[in-house]
């Protein structure tokens, strides 16, 4: 028991090494905090295409999404940070995993977005319309408080993935929470900052967690 | 545009890297069908746990969930792989991946499989049972088909998205399609395997991608 305690739970190298661990925190929320509104002005701006847009748009949107979503985030993040650089673009981690993380996400959103725009009965828009709205504000005051409304569940599931995916950065050096748990390790042969990395995500992100368990399980029990 | 195409698709580099990251890619899809299976498996077992009227087991069921699903799944495997030596067993980087990834699927999938038997309508229970069913049966031939239609369209979504978490093992050295192609590159200083992978990997999701579109379209129709 004694040696598990040394081991994982060890207040020491805690003490050593906790402002590594701070750091990494607050560069993992600043990571969350460009990427999430990123991702979501991006997965409008698409469903906006593609609720306006004529056939040939929709289709391309659809097809846009799609390839988005297949590909895994750890794959986009390793073109953009190791393949860009050979057409002498290059970016720093920080923005490569803004990047990374927003393209994918933008399909993730997109496709929710789009989704719930859908899903709003065209008599919506019609009766707006003949109130005298402008298309503007059909879409800003009618439709996407109902839409957003309808898929709140995926949005919120979706933007609890996005915030905990920024720890991918740390496999392109990105000395965020995750990253500089590794290099406290490495420093104190102990794995206590590991599981401290561990208990903050946990803590930090519980309460979201627990919240989308509850939305999905009304979104369904709806059905 | 000629320096595009000798960075990123370049012939003769590709052809060169291919028997590489095709290794890598029969990893890949190899490692994703074991995590389906042991999600799905596991978690609908977790979610027969969760009915059990035994309070102390739910709590744990529910504890199991929370952390599984709130954690980062890169955390997850960072932890397993790099902690657990400490207690003086460790996995192979394909066990870590699996169980790994295979962890987080059990407890989304235990969750929705809940919510669905939760959903269906009480009357089922009651008119099996006037049909003089016994319990189990009326769960296993009544209840529980229907609850896994209504769950599929759920399932398929996240059973797709951490199987691309697959990508992640590469953190832990697992010789999949996106690190054997990193590999390569280390030697070739040529991004055009990286660009292989990726096509790989979007030929191995694009079908599923659309597959779970398709699947999500005809569960909307049919609810």
């Amino acid at each position: 028991m004694q040696e598990l305690i040394d081991n994982f739970a060890n207040l020491d190298s805690l003490a050593d090494i906790y402002p590594l661990l701070l750091q990494g925190l607050w560069l993992t929320l600043l990571l969350a905090a460009v990427a999430l509104p990123t991702a979501l002005a991006g997965g409008l701006a698409v469903a906006l295409l593609y609720s306006f847009g004529g056939r040939v748009t929709r289709r391309a949107v659809i097809v846009g999404i799609d390839f988005l979503r297949a590909f895994p985030v750890l794959v986009l993040l390793v073109l953009v940070f190791y393949g860009l650089p050979f057409l002498g673009i290059r970016l720093g981690g920080f923005a490569a995993v803004v990047l990374a993380l927003g393209l994918n996400n933008t399909g993730y959103f997109g496709e929710i977005f789009r989704a719930g725009l859908a899903s709003i009965p065209h008599g919506q828009t019609e009766a707006a319309a003949a109130l005298g709205l402008s298309r503007f504000q059909v879409l800003v005051l009618v439709l996407l408080p109902q839409a957003v409304r309808k898929v709140i569940a995926p949005l919120a599931g979706n933007a609890l993935e996005l915030v905990k995916t920024t720890s991918i950065g740390a496999l392109v050096a990105m000395p965020e929470l995750l990253r500089s748990a590794r290099v406290a390790q490495e420093q104190t042969y102990n794995p206590t900052p590991l599981m401290a990395a561990a208990l903050i995500y946990f803590v930090l992100l519980w309460p979201f967690s627990r919240w989308v368990a509850v939305l999905e399980r009304r979104a369904l029990a709806r059905h | 545009m000629e320096r595009l195409i000798d960075h990123y698709f370049n012939a003769a580099v590709m052809a060169g890297a291919f028997p590489e990251v095709l290794r890598g890619f029969g990893v890949t899809v190899l490692v994703s069908l074991c995590i389906i299976a042991f999600g799905l498996v596991f978690g609908l077992a977790l979610a027969l746990l969760r009915c059990v009227p035994f309070r102390p087991l739910r709590w744990l069921v529910a504890a199991y969930v929370d952390v599984f699903r709130t954690l980062p799944q890169l955390v997850i495997i960072i932890v397993l792989y790099f902690a657990l030596p400490y207690l003086g067993f460790s996995l192979s980087p394909f066990a870590t991946t699996v169980l790994a990834l295979g962890a987080v699927l059990s407890a989304f999938a235990s969750d929705i499989f809940f919510a669905a038997i939760m959903a269906v309508p009480r009357g089922q229970w009651d008119a099996a049972r006037a049909l003089g069913l016994r319990t189990e049966r009326v769960f296993t031939r009544v209840v529980l088909p229907q609850a896994i239609v209504l769950a599929v369209p759920l399932l398929t979504n996240r059973a797709i998205a951490i199987a691309k978490g697959t990508a992640l093992g590469s953190a832990v050295a697992l010789p999949e399609a996106l690190s054997s192609a990193q590999s390569v590159t280390a030697i070739t200083a040529n991004p055009s395997p990286l660009t292989l992978a990726a096509a790989f990997y979007l030929a191995f999701f694009i079908p599923l991608v659309v597959l779970s579109r398709w699947i999500e379209r005809r569960a909307a129709r049919a609810g």
